[in-house]
């Protein structure tokens, strides 16, 4: 099925020459420098890239061994990882961002005697954590500014070392060694160790083979119907699987080119200029473009408004059902092509978006009016649910097929199963030989029968037959009658709208669910102002009745939603407050990142949880907090319970 | 840094010499009998407590004021006055204190200004954009984005700088001085207001032109720890007066400089 299998091209170097080959005059990389997009063929790559490899043997980088590229998203680095896997070695990119002491552990545990690396702040913080390795020998980098004065007995400049190796492959017999290095890699060889951020303990290296990743990549290019006329902006971290498998694996498989950024910052207009067709964003990223556009349209004239709110009311109608194929009223559809014209042509435009065909989001959960925002203006956005152990790709949306709560079907290849404790299990064809150096946590993740344990619960809906992700295995519950209680799932629902801030739910070991809720001053603010609700403080305006009926229809409506779940109807809803204060990372019930310490709040809020479940109709509470400047204070209050009806299980209908 | 690996640049011969100069207004003697001189390659930092003459001497080796006695000798030639226009065709480029840029342009046509002097086509071709006029105006556009590039401001290029926060201006405005491509070029304050990332980064800037283009620079600037770190020698004025005159350690241990700074007790 695969026809770059089965052209023979079972490693990336193979696949670059096949591509200079077949592809030899069409743009394989551009990057913006000094303001003008400059742009090199697969041809020329592989020429760079061939003299690149050649002088990084002669510097002495050995086939096997390990080799660090850090830095930004910058053709010189990404010529850095091919010439390293060309000689048979094994690139490891590192975040850019990362601080010294992150860099030097990565550093020290690959193992590398060589870094190619971005530029002077780069070699800084090397050189800054110079003693903790001793093994590393000499450092390549892409900007030479500030570095000139440096001790370059361990330094080079990248295209120092691209000269000399241009020099040396003069020689028909070096070119000859090089052609010969290149067939002695095999697909069973390691391509590259992708280091896990290490939100959970230290990182590990996520160690992928040749052959591996490109059998993933060649299927998910089937999948999209991805082609050598394909442009990507490559504006995420190097280091990223995400980055790396959809620009770098995806690109040398399909042939399309990938475009590098002029800088970190000018990505949004870049992305402009070049009009990719291939796009992704993480849900963040969506949200601040679309706030972004709301906030430029409120500094517009009247008419303009008018005709923007009114066309994309008329999207948020019809557009998604177009974009799905389905069927729908010939006037709505002529209503869709004026304001394509009118709005959603220029709106996608200005975004970078006009010649998209395929946008991936992921990463976290996606708000569905988020998400169905951008679909409807035409805009093919999918979701998919991925980790670097499977080399990104576990589930993805298939066109026409696409629900804001779930992440699709299982991939082309890719084996999925729910393991008892709901643990999301899969076996694919791009999953990771093993973390490197560190057989223990291999054996951690893998089950016996060689699948592999992500950490993530979910479960298949069963209307579509597509995979829901709830939460982390070690954060979902159990109700008292058993049912699973995956608090994130609940707060995210909850989190969608807009008047919500924050919530906490409760219910593991309990006989039902209940949960904390936190208005959104600026959001119930301006609803208050609108209604004439009159509040002197937040702690006011939150126990205000009318706030509580409010939520009270928000609380519903997640009920709904859960109650079209099996699996989830047992955990809907039953008892909801509203506090009385802001959680707030300086009282710690929140990190800094704003993740909920559901630990510290419970026993903070012990009176509040007591009288949620035994059935007290409001409760008093006192809480010390600390202000901006560092003393402390204390809030009490008496906040009300509300109680909810379950939603009944049999309702049907679209999921919201 | 400088500080540990000594001057980046070879400090070569006198460029700019100050001999003797005094300026007044009316009654108000602003400068008195001060000389100093500044070498090829060196960062010089002229500082001294508030209204010690400091941006006065800017202004007369910009060619601003004029002085009543002394003269200056720039390059080897001595002249008693000099006019603005004389020392940008000279050389010497310079911020100011306040922000003086235009504010309704964009970035680019900002620094593009920065070039003015260079553009040699006749009026009529400019008015075309045409042949002559667009070739050279290609060419220094390409050196207006290597400025860009050098002073990582490539997201900005199209934004009008009015729109821009103060820090940005700062660096814009030392991007429109470095397009006339100075042998000398006169900083005045380019930290003032700046918090300590934005100081940090102008540092580095500043380090960098020093190194990458062997741009000399003389800067006036208020937070020490900042001149200390950059300069190579400084001058020391004190009510118009030069008090003290060397390298930053050599400064630090003056005794008429602490008490200039703190005062002495009566």
């Amino acid at each position: 099925m695969a026809p770059n299998v089965a052209a023979g091209a079972e490693t990336f170097p193979k696949l670059l020459i096949r591509n200079a080959n077949v592809y030899g005059a069409r743009p394989a990389m551009r990057h913006k420098d000094l303001g003008i997009w400059q742009t090199w063929t697969w041809s020329q790559t592989l020429d760079v890239v061939r003299a690149y490899t050649v002088g990084l043997h002669r510097l002495g980088v050995k086939r096997g061994e390990t080799v660090a590229i850090v830095g930004g998203n910058r053709p010189k680095l990404y010529w850095s990882v091919m010439a390293v896997q060309m000689l048979g070695a094994i690139p490891v990119p590192v975040y850019a961002d990362a601080v010294a002491d992150e860099l030097a552990y990565v550093l020290a545990h690959a193992e590398v005697r060589f870094a190619a690396v971005e530029d002077q702040e780069q070699v800084d913080k090397i050189l800054s954590v110079k003693k903790q390795l001793p093994q590393l020998e000499l450092m390549v980098y892409d900007e030479k500014r500030g570095l000139r004065d440096y001790d370059h007995s361990r330094l080079r400049p990248i295209d120092d070392v691209i000269d000399d190796g241009r020099k040396a492959l003069a020689d028909p017999a070096v070119a000859a060694w090089l052609d010969n290095e290149i067939a002695a890699s095999k697909g069973s060889d390691p391509s590259i160790i992708l280091y896990t951020s290490g939100t959970t303990g230290t990182s590990k290296g996520v160690v992928l083979t040749n052959e591996r990743s490109i059998r993933a990549a060649a299927d998910t290019v089937a999948f999209d119907k991805l082609t050598e006329k394909d442009v990507a902006l490559a504006y995420l971290p190097l280091a990223w699987v995400g980055d790396h498998y959809l620009n770098y694996a995806q690109g040398l498989v399909s042939g399309f080119c990938t475009a590098c950024p002029e800088s970190p910052d000018t990505a949004m207009s870049d992305l402009r200029e070049i009009g990719p067709s291939f796009y992704f964003a993480p849900p963040r990223t969506l949200e601040q473009l679309l706030t972004r556009v709301m906030i430029r349209m409120e500094d517009a004239g009247l008419v303009k408004q008018k005709v923007f709110h009114y066309f994309i009311g008329a999207a948020r109608r019809y557009g998604e059902c177009i974009l799905n194929g389905e069927s729908v009223p010939l006037t709505a559809r002529l209503l869709y092509a004026i304001g394509n014209v009118l709005v959603y042509g220029p709106l996608k435009n200005v975004l970078g978006f006009s010649r998209v065909r395929v946008a991936y989001t992921a990463g976290e959960a996606v708000g569905p009016e988020l998400f169905s925002f951008y679909r409807s203006i035409g805009l093919n956005l999918k979701q998919l649910y991925g980790q670097t152990e499977a080399f990104l790709y576990v589930t993805a949306q298939p066109d026409g097929e696409i629900y804001a709560d779930t992440v699709g079907p299982a991939c082309p290849n890719v084996d999925i199963r729910i393991a008892d404790n709901g643990e999301v299990q899969f076996k694919s064809p791009g999953m990771f030989s093993g973390y490197f150096k560190d057989e223990t946590k291999t054996a951690e993740v893998m089950t016996p029968d060689g699948y592999v344990k992500t950490g993530d619960a979910g479960f298949f809906d069963e209307k579509t037959g597509h995979l829901k992700i709830i939460d982390r295995t070690k954060d979902v519950g159990k109700l008292n009658d058993g049912t699973m209680f995956p608090p994130k799932y609940i707060e995210n629902k909850l989190k969608f709208f807009p008047n919500i801030r924050e919530a906490v739910a409760l219910g593991d070991k309990r006989d039902f669910v209940t949960v904390m809720l936190n208005i959104d001053l600026a959001a119930v603010g301006s609803w208050a102002e609108r209604n004439n609700v009159v509040y002197g403080s937040y702690q006011e305006l939150a126990g205000h009745p009318l706030v509580y009926d409010m939520l009270e229809k928000h609380v519903a409506e997640v009920n709904r939603s859960l109650a079209e779940d099996k699996v989830m109807a047992g955990a809907q809803i039953k008892r909801f407050l509203i506090l009385h204060k802001e959680l707030d990372p300086d009282d710690g019930e929140i990190t800094r990142t704003l993740k909920v310490r559901r630990g510290f709040i419970a026993e903070r809020y012990a009176p509040l949880i007591t009288a949620l479940y035994d059935g007290s109709k409001e409760a008093d509470i006192s809480t010390q907090v600390t202000f901006e400047d560092g003393r402390k204070g204390s809030i009490s209050a008496r906040v009300k319970i509300r109680d909810m009806k379950p939603a009944a299980t049999s309702a049907m209908g679209k999921a919201a | 840094m400088r500080a540990t690996g000594g001057p980046d640049v070879a400090v070569g011969d006198v460029l700019l010499s100050v001999e003797n100069v005094s300026l007044s207004f009316g009654g108000v003697k602003a400068v008195s009998d001060v000389s100093f001189d500044i070498r090829k390659g060196e960062i010089r930092a002229i500082i001294g407590p508030n209204g010690a003459g400091k941006t006065s001497m800017l202004n007369i080796i910009n060619g601003f004021y004029h002085p009543q006695k002394g003269r200056i000798r720039f390059k080897g030639q001595a002249r008693a006055r000099m006019r603005p226009h004389d020392a940008a065709y000279g050389g010497i480029a310079r911020t100011f204190q306040n922000v003086a840029l235009f504010r309704g342009m964009t970035v680019l046509d900002n620094i593009m200004a920065g070039r003015t002097l260079k553009m040699h086509s006749n009026f009529f071709w400019q008015l075309l954009r045409y042949g002559p006029a667009m070739r050279e105006e290609v060419e220094h556009r390409h050196r207006v984005e290597e400025i860009i590039d050098f002073l990582k401001i490539q997201e900005i290029r199209r934004v009008p700088v009015g729109r821009l926060p103060y820090g940005l201006q700062k660096r814009v405005e030392l991007g429109r001085a470095l397009a006339m491509e100075p042998e000398l070029l006169l900083l005045d304050e380019p930290m003032a207001g700046m918090n300590l990332e934005e100081k940090e980064d102008m540092s580095r800037f500043v380090l960098d032109v020093n190194d990458h283009y062997g741009t000399t620079i003389a800067l006036i600037e208020h937070d020490m720890g900042v001149v200390m770190d950059l300069s190579d020698r400084v001058v020391v004025l004190d009510h118009g007066i030069k008090i003290a005159d060397g390298t930053p350690d050599e400064v630090k241990r003056n005794q008429a400089v602490i008490d200039a700074y703190l005062g002495v007790a009566h």
